[in-house]
């Protein structure tokens, strides 16, 4: 673990969960699983506080444990879930995205639980709806359990005596995050075919992965072939394309060197798949609003080089903001040609020399670029040897991702200095707020409730708007650092999957 | 030994490998050495790109702030135990203190859990109020025998589980007896009903966050 991603869940365990579990999580993440009495001495704290944090950090799978064969119990925290309370808000929006409010708020419970048996979290959303819309609340949501659920029966041991045991009793349920990430990447995927195509190639694709859901592997390269009959009548209530139109479509999309869809027979009208593996494809060019150029030299069902498209255009989006369009032009070369030397670079680019120069150093200092040595004689005499300029995607997906984690940390630590720093301005804007909405209860006359806010005056109204705009950008920044997060992560994952 | 300086320095920056291989002509002005690490805030060449605004932006963010907000008032959020006052007030023994380390203030499911996380109280009842007293009587001495007894006490519970726990790991397949919880502890047994007292102090300092929700 690095000292980024250590750094990072620090700061959210604090900001989610207090200082003590923070510490607890801290000392298990830094030297490993470790039983209760090591992690009491640790951490200096107190045993009791030690448990009542283990409890709470098992309640939401941020750690887990396991019983030694000598009788022990050994806790161990996961760093990579921890990572993920930052991408909570995502999940929420998704569900609400996917399944309104009951599926953002039954999303919502059990993020902020950890896991809840269904009787529970459905009487909270209930309660939740029916306290914001009158006469909407229903108790039974069958919808949403299927897609996110993950069940865990468990044997019952005893009837503990109390009063009502519910009848899912021991029966619990949790977000299924792995399963959002496909959507996730499912997503990018329509967004690259809507902007390399347009937006009924990417319905067209959408229907297809939204069939394929449920019967394609999380893992697996291809969805099912589906035949162009199929998706015709799959195809969302508002699309009026006819069928001929439909299979012109399906043709394109074969056509294209994306490949991001297949034909693969051609019974029921021509059947197709889509490359799920090319659903790493993505416009991630969060920071461009012109669509990204992605370059492919061969046909995407083949996993490892789908992602590569994806860390790439990623990469190369970085280059581009922080060194300009001519930097990123050489950065594309050398992704495209893999290794160079430094004329060539400056021929094929079509730079001047000093300026060629000057940027592939600017990048070799920054990690993005590297030599190779290639001698030519035995002795790597350095007058006999090339040296070619190349992109190792691989460390530098590494090196940008560490680089996000660090953002990140910066973002939120800058973020509780500011609240320290008007912590007064806002405890007493809170007072003001009480009183405020206390006297127009008891209905109040408007000179009244003038005077009231009066106690706040000009310059300290600014200072709180200043304070609220810093704060809304750093928190919209820290989500946004995740997207990119998120696709690094992808690629790095799948990259170490291959044999 | 000094003749192993010889020889280095005498033309400009001698290196290993061939620098024209790599770009760097004769004659040509390299970048100044460098000194000092860089600055810790180095100046941005451009401005970056603005935030992506829109609906789903705006939504996000606000979903997460209030996500940070409602996380702050669950009971997952383990506050330390609240700070000793410097004096000792009357109005304390009337206040409900937020459940010290002693308490856990949910119920998380035991059978998911390993046993030895679970915190032993004691048990409030009418026929052990005497273990109380003591610690209503110590109230009024000094701080430091306080300090004392209190250290003593966490022992004293410290090494009942620690036996309890030895006993268990003996007795295995027995039922056991499961201490229960009691989380009414903290209620003091007194006449008036402790959510109508308000000692005014809630706008002070020492308050916390939402000092316009009720204390229970």
């Amino acid at each position: 673990m690095t000292q980024a991603e250590l750094r990072l869940c620090s700061l959210l365990l604090q900001e989610h969960f207090g200082e003590i579990v923070e510490k607890v999580g801290n000392s298990l993440l830094r030297t490993g699983p470790r039983p209760l009495r090591l992690l009491v001495g640790d951490t200096g704290l107190l045993p009791d506080q030690v448990k009542k944090a283990l409890c709470v950090l098992i309640q939401h799978s941020l750690v887990r444990y396991e019983v030694q064969p000598r009788g022990s119990v050994e806790y161990e925290a996961r760093s990579e879930r921890i990572l993920r309370i930052l991408r909570y808000p995502r999940y929420i929006y998704t569900a609400k995205t996917l399944y309104g409010d009951p599926g953002e708020l039954l999303v919502e419970e059990l993020l902020l639980h950890g896991h809840l048996p269904m009787s529970c979290a459905v009487a909270r959303v209930a309660d939740r709806l029916t306290e914001t819309m009158e006469g909407k609340g229903k108790r039974r949501h069958s919808c949403d359990e299927e897609e996110e659920g993950e069940s865990k029966a468990k044997r019952q041991k005893k009837e503990g005596g109390s009063s009502e045991t519910p009848p899912d009793d021991g029966i619990y349920w949790q977000v299924n995050l792995e399963r959002f990430h496909q959507h996730f990447r499912a997503q990018a995927l329509v967004s690259a075919v809507a902007s390399r195509m347009d937006q009924t190639s990417s319905e067209v694709v959408r229907t297809m992965l939204r069939m394929s859901e449920v019967t394609t592997a999380s893992g697996a390269s291809h969805t099912q072939p589906l035949s162009s009959n199929e998706i015709f009548r799959s195809l969302p209530a508002g699309y009026n394309i006819g069928k001929q139109v439909l299979d012109q479509y399906l043709a394109l999309l074969a056509d294209d060197p994306l490949e991001f869809v297949g034909k693969s027979g051609d019974s029921g009208g021509g059947t197709y798949t889509v490359s799920i593996l090319c659903e790493e494809l993505g416009v991630l060019n969060q920071k461009h609003s012109q669509p990204l150029e992605l370059s492919f030299t061969s046909a995407p069902t083949d996993l490892h080089k789908a992602l590569v498209s994806l860390a790439t255009a990623t990469l190369e989006s970085i280059v581009e903001e922080s060194f300009g369009s001519r930097c990123a032009r050489i950065f594309r070369l050398l992704l495209r040609k893999k290794h160079l030397e430094q004329k060539q670079v400056e021929d094929f680019a079509m730079i001047p020399a000093k300026e060629a120069k000057d940027m592939l150093y600017r990048m070799l200092s920054e990690n993005l670029v590297s030599l190779q040595e290639i001698p030519k004689t035995p002795d790597h005499a350095p007058s006999r040897t090339f040296y070619l300029y190349t992109v190792n995607v691989m460390a530098a997906a590494r090196m940008l991702l560490h680089r996000c984690y660090k953002s990140v940390a910066n973002l939120m630590e800058r973020r509780q200095h500011e609240m320290r720093e008007n912590k007064r301005l806002l405890e007493k804007s809170q007072r003001v707020e009480a009183i405020l909405a206390s006297m127009q209860a008891t209905g109040a006359e408007a000179a009244q409730l003038h005077e009231v806010e009066e106690m706040i005056t000009g310059p300290e109204r600014q200072q709180l708007e200043n304070l609220k705009r810093n704060v809304n950008k750093i928190d919209a920044s820290e989500n946004q650092v995740d997207e990119t997060i998120f696709v690094l992560e992808s690629f790095i994952e799948s990259t170490m999957k291959r044999p | 030994l000094s003749m192993a300086g010889r020889g280095r320095g005498r033309g400009r920056g001698q290196m290993t490998f061939n620098v024209e291989a790599v770009g760097i002509g004769k004659g040509d002005a390299l970048p100044p050495p460098t000194l000092q690490p860089s600055p810790l805030f180095p100046a941005l060449e451009r401005r970056a790109v603005p935030l992506p605004g829109g609906e789903e932006g705006e939504y996000m963010l606000a979903l997460k702030q209030e996500l940070r907000r409602a996380m702050r008032g669950l009971p997952y959020f383990v506050k330390p135990g609240a700070p000793r006052r410097d004096i000792e007030r009357y109005s304390d023994k009337y206040q409900l203190s937020s459940p010290t380390d002693n308490a856990i203030d949910w119920n998380p499911d035991w059978r998911r859990l390993p046993r030895e996380l679970k915190i032993r109280v004691r048990r409030l009842k009418k026929g052990r109020t005497t273990p109380l007293v003591p610690k209503q009587r110590v109230a009024l001495d000094k701080e430091e025998t306080i300090k004392k007894l209190e250290s003593l006490e966490k022992k004293e519970e410290e090494v009942t589980s620690e036996e309890e726990e030895e006993k268990e790991e003996e007795e295995e397949g027995k039922e056991e007896e499961e201490e229960e919880y009691d989380e009414e502890e903290h209620e003091e047994e007194t006449d008036y009903v402790l959510s109508y007292f308000d000692n005014g102090e809630s706008f002070g300092p020492d308050s916390d966050d939402n000092g316009d929700e009720a204390v229970y």
